[in-house]
C-alpha cells in the first residue's frame, strides 16, 4: 500500500492511547498545533482492556474545555483505528485536514495565514 | 384539653365536622378570600388557610385568617416549618392568637424546589412533630419552646396535624400518626383521598391501635376538574395516589367538572357511612372554592350544627 | 472528605483579567482525591487560562505548585518565594485553603478556582455524594447510621414527611428518601420502636448558627 496522506501531519507515538493525559493534549495546542486527533485501538481490542475507552473519554473532556474557553473543541477528535487499517488512517487524516482547513490556523498562531495543517 | 375553638366543640360533641380550604392569593387584596369565605360561611365549620402552599409566595395565612374570621368563619391557620425558625413561629403564633385564631395546623411544608422561589433557603429549624409538641406544651405547661416560662396569656390553640396514608413507608404511616397524637395533635386532616381502598386499610390500622379514640380524624377529599388534572397528580405529585379508574371515569365523562363533583360527593358519603373512626371531612377544592357549598349540601352535611 | 468542583474557566479568567502573571496553587488533600484541585487539575487549569489569554492577545504567565495541604500554615509558608512577583494567586483548594492563602499573603489578590460543595465520599470512581451535615452533634446512633440532617431535604428528625413515596424524596425521583432508608435499616435491625421516640429539636448553636466553630486539643499544643 502506497497511500497518500497530507504531508503536514506529525505522528506522535504512544504505547497506548490510554496513556494520553489532558495536559498533553492541551500542550499540543499551546505549542501551535492546528488540529489533533488521537487514534486508539478498535473497541474490544485493547491489550489493557479499557485504555482506548478511557482515551476517548479524556479526549471528549478536553474538547469540552476547548469549547468552554472559546478555542473550539472541533480541533480535537478521537478515532478508533487498527494498525491494519492504512486506508482508514488516510481517510481520517483527510477528514481532520479538511476540517482544520475550514477552521483556519490555531488562533494562538497570530502570525499564521489562513492555511493550516493537522499535526 | 379544652380550647375556645368552635371546631373542637363540634368534634368533641361527636358531630361529623366539615372543614374546607381557602388558598390566599398571590397579591395583596383580600377581596377573593372574603368572597370565598362568605360563600362557604354556612356550609363549613372552619376553613384552613394555607401557608404559602407549594412554596409559592402568597398573602400570609394569619392575615388571611383575620379576613376569613371577619366574614364569620372560624379559620384554621396553617403553619409550615419551611419558612420560619422557632423564634418567628412563636411570635407569629402569639400574634395569631391575639387576633382571635384558635386553630393551628402544623405541617412540614412542601420543599421550595417546586415553588416560585426555588433558590431560597429553607429553615426547618424544627419539624412538624416538634412544632406539635411545643405548641401543646405552650398551652398546657405555659412554656416557650425553649422551656422559659410564659408568665401570662399563653396561646391556647386547638392543635391539628396532617397524615398522609398514601406516602411511604405505608406500614409506618399509622405509627407516625400515633407519634403525632402522642406529641399533642388533637385533630388530623389527611392528604386528598383518591385511593379509597388504601385509606380503608390505613383506618383499619388506626382502629387496631385505638388512635381514632384519641384524636379526631378528618378525611381529606378533593373534587377534580379534569382527567388531565388527575393524571398530572398521578404522575407528578409525590405522596399522592390516583387510581387509573378515576382518571378513566373523568375521561369518559360528558361533563368532567360535574363528574368530579359527583365523585367527591360519593366519596364523602362512603367515608361517612362505611369507615369507622373518621370524625369529619376536609374538602380541599383547590382553586375551586365555589363548588364547596354544593358538595356539602348534596353530601347530606347541611345545615351545619350551631355552637354557642 | 471535602468535595469540591472546578468553577468554569471563564469565571476564573474573569477574576484575574488584569493580571500578567499568576500562581496557581493546587492542594494534595481532599481536592486531589475528588479530582478537582490536585496537581493535574491545576496544570489543566493553568493551560486553559494561558490558551484563553493568548487568544485575546494578552498572554498570561503561570506558575503552578501543589501544596501538601492548604489548610495548614506550615505548608502555606512554603509558597513564600513563589508569590513575590505574581499579580494574583489562584487557589484550587476548598474554601479553607483560599482563606489560608489570603491570610498568609495579605497583600496578594487571592481568588478561588473551585466551588466547595459538601462533605461526602465516593460511590464509584468519578461520583461523589454528600453524607454529613456538619451539625456538630452527631445523632447517627439514633437514625440507623443514616444522616437525616443532610440526606433529608427538610432535615426532619421525626420523619418521614408526607412527600416520601416509593423510597424517593419529593424533590426528585433521583433522590432517596433518607427516612425510608432509616426505616428500612431500623426495621432490619429490629429497632423500629426507636423511631417512635420523640426526637427533640437540634441545638443549632453547635452548628454554623453559633458562629465560627473551634476545636481544641490542649494536650497536643506546642508552647
Amino acid at each position: 500500500m502506497r497511500l497518500q496522506y497530507a504531508p503536514n501531519v506529525r505522528i506522535v507515538e504512544m504505547p497506548c492511547s490510554g496513556t494520553i493525559d489532558h495536559r498533553v493534549l492541551l500542550q499540543t495546542f499551546e505549542d501551535g498545533a492546528d488540529g489533533v486527533f488521537v487514534a486508539g485501538c478498535m473497541e474490544g481490542d485493547c491489550h489493557f482492556l479499557k485504555g482506548n475507552f478511557r482515551a476517548k473519554k479524556r479526549v471528549h473532556q478536553v474538547k469540552k474545555i476547548l469549547d468552554e474557553i472559546g478555542f473550539g473543541g472541533d480541533r480535537l477528535d478521537f478515532f478508533n483505528l487498527s494498525a491494519a487499517q492504512g486506508q482508514r488512517f488516510a481517510e481520517i487524516v483527510k477528514i481532520m485536514t479538511d476540517r482544520v482547513m475550514e477552521l483556519g490556523p490555531n488562533p494562538l498562531n497570530k502570525s499564521a495565514k489562513k492555511e493550516g495543517g493537522a499535526a | 384539653m379544652k380550647t375556645e375553638s368552635k371546631l373542637q366543640k363540634i368534634l368533641d360533641n361527636g358531630q361529623f365536622a366539615v372543614t374546607a380550604e381557602i388558598g390566599p392569593p398571590k397579591h395583596s387584596s383580600a377581596e377573593g378570600i372574603r368572597h370565598h369565605a362568605e360563600m362557604m360561611r354556612d356550609y363549613v365549620d372552619a376553613t384552613n388557610i394555607t401557608d404559602n402552599q407549594t412554596a409559592i409566595v402568597r398573602l400570609s395565612s394569619i392575615a388571611a385568617g383575620v379576613h376569613v374570621q371577619s366574614c364569620g368563619i372560624e379559620p384554621i391557620v396553617q403553619m409550615t416549618c419551611r419558612d420560619r425558625n422557632r423564634i418567628a413561629m412563636q411570635s407569629d403564633l402569639l400574634g395569631a392568637y391575639s387576633l382571635g385564631m384558635r386553630n393551628v395546623l402544623c405541617l412540614s411544608g412542601d420543599h421550595q424546589k417546586f415553588g416560585n422561589h426555588p433558590t431560597s433557603k429553607n429553615v426547618y429549624d424544627i419539624d412538624s412533630m416538634q412544632l406539635i409538641y411545643y405548641l401543646r406544651r405552650m398551652r398546657d405547661e405555659k412554656l416557650f419552646f425553649s422551656g422559659e416560662e410564659i408568665k401570662e396569656h399563653e396561646p391556647r390553640f386547638f392543635i391539628g396535624a396532617v397524615a398522609n396514608p398514601f406516602a411511604d413507608p405505608f406500614e409506618f404511616r399509622v405509627a407516625r400518626l400515633e407519634k403525632k397524637v402522642e406529641a399533642g395533635a388533637q385533630f388530623i386532616q389527611t392528604q386528598c383521598i383518591f385511593d379509597m381502598e388504601r385509606f380503608e386499610r390505613f383506618m383499619e390500622m388506626v382502629r387496631e391501635r385505638g388512635i381514632h379514640e384519641r384524636v379526631h380524624i378528618l378525611a381529606g377529599v378533593t373534587p377534580m376538574k379534569s382527567w388531565r388534572a388527575a393524571k398530572y397528580i398521578q404522575n407528578n405529585v409525590s405522596g399522592m395516589i390516583v387510581p387509573d379508574e378515576l382518571v378513566e371515569r373523568l375521561k369518559n365523562a360528558e361533563d368532567p367538572k360535574r363528574e368530579g363533583v359527583e365523585i367527591c360527593i360519593e366519596q364523602i358519603k362512603y367515608i361517612k357511612e362505611n369507615i369507622k373512626g373518621v370524625h369529619g371531612v376536609h374538602v380541599m377544592a383547590i382553586a375551586w372554592e365555589e363548588v364547596v357549598p354544593e358538595i356539602v349540601e348534596r353530601s347530606g352535611l347541611y345545615p351545619r350544627p350551631k355552637v354557642d | 472528605m471535602i468535595i469540591a468542583q472546578q468553577k468554569p474557566v471563564k469565571d476564573v479568567a474573569a477574576m484575574i483579567s488584569n493580571c500578567k502573571k499568576v500562581l496557581l496553587v493546587g492542594c494534595a488533600g481532599c481536592v486531589t482525591v475528588c479530582l478537582a484541585g490536585g496537581e493535574k487539575e491545576t496544570e489543566v487549569m493553568a493551560s486553559s487560562l494561558r490558551i484563553m489569554r493568548k487568544m485575546e492577545d494578552n498572554p498570561l504567565e503561570t506558575v503552578t505548585y501543589t501544596a501538601t495541604r492548604q489548610c495548614d500554615p506550615e505548608y502555606v509558608d512554603m509558597l513564600g518565594n513563589m508569590v513575590q512577583d505574581v499579580d494574583a494567586i489562584v487557589s484550587l483548594a476548598c474554601g479553607v485553603g483560599v482563606q489560608y492563602l489570603a491570610e498568609r499573603f495579605n497583600d496578594k489578590w487571592v481568588v478561588p478556582a473551585l466551588d466547595t460543595k459538601f462533605i461526602g465520599g465516593s460511590t464509584v470512581h468519578g461520583n461523589w455524594e454528600e453524607k454529613c451535615g456538619l451539625c456538630g452533634d452527631c445523632i447517627l446512633h439514633r437514625t440507623g447510621g443514616i444522616c437525616p440532617i443532610i440526606r433529608c431535604s427538610k432535615s426532619i428528625l421525626n420523619g418521614p414527611c408526607g412527600g416520601s413515596q416509593y423510597g424517593k424524596c419529593e424533590i426528585s425521583k433521583d433522590v432517596d428518601c433518607a427516612w425510608q432508608l432509616i426505616y428500612d435499616r431500623m426495621s432490619a435491625l429490629g429497632k423500629l420502636d426507636k423511631l417512635m421516640e420523640f426526637q427533640p429539636p437540634k441545638d443549632w448553636s453547635k452548628s454554623r448558627d453559633g458562629g465560627p466553630r473551634k476545636a481544641v486539643r490542649e494536650d497536643v499544643m506546642i508552647d
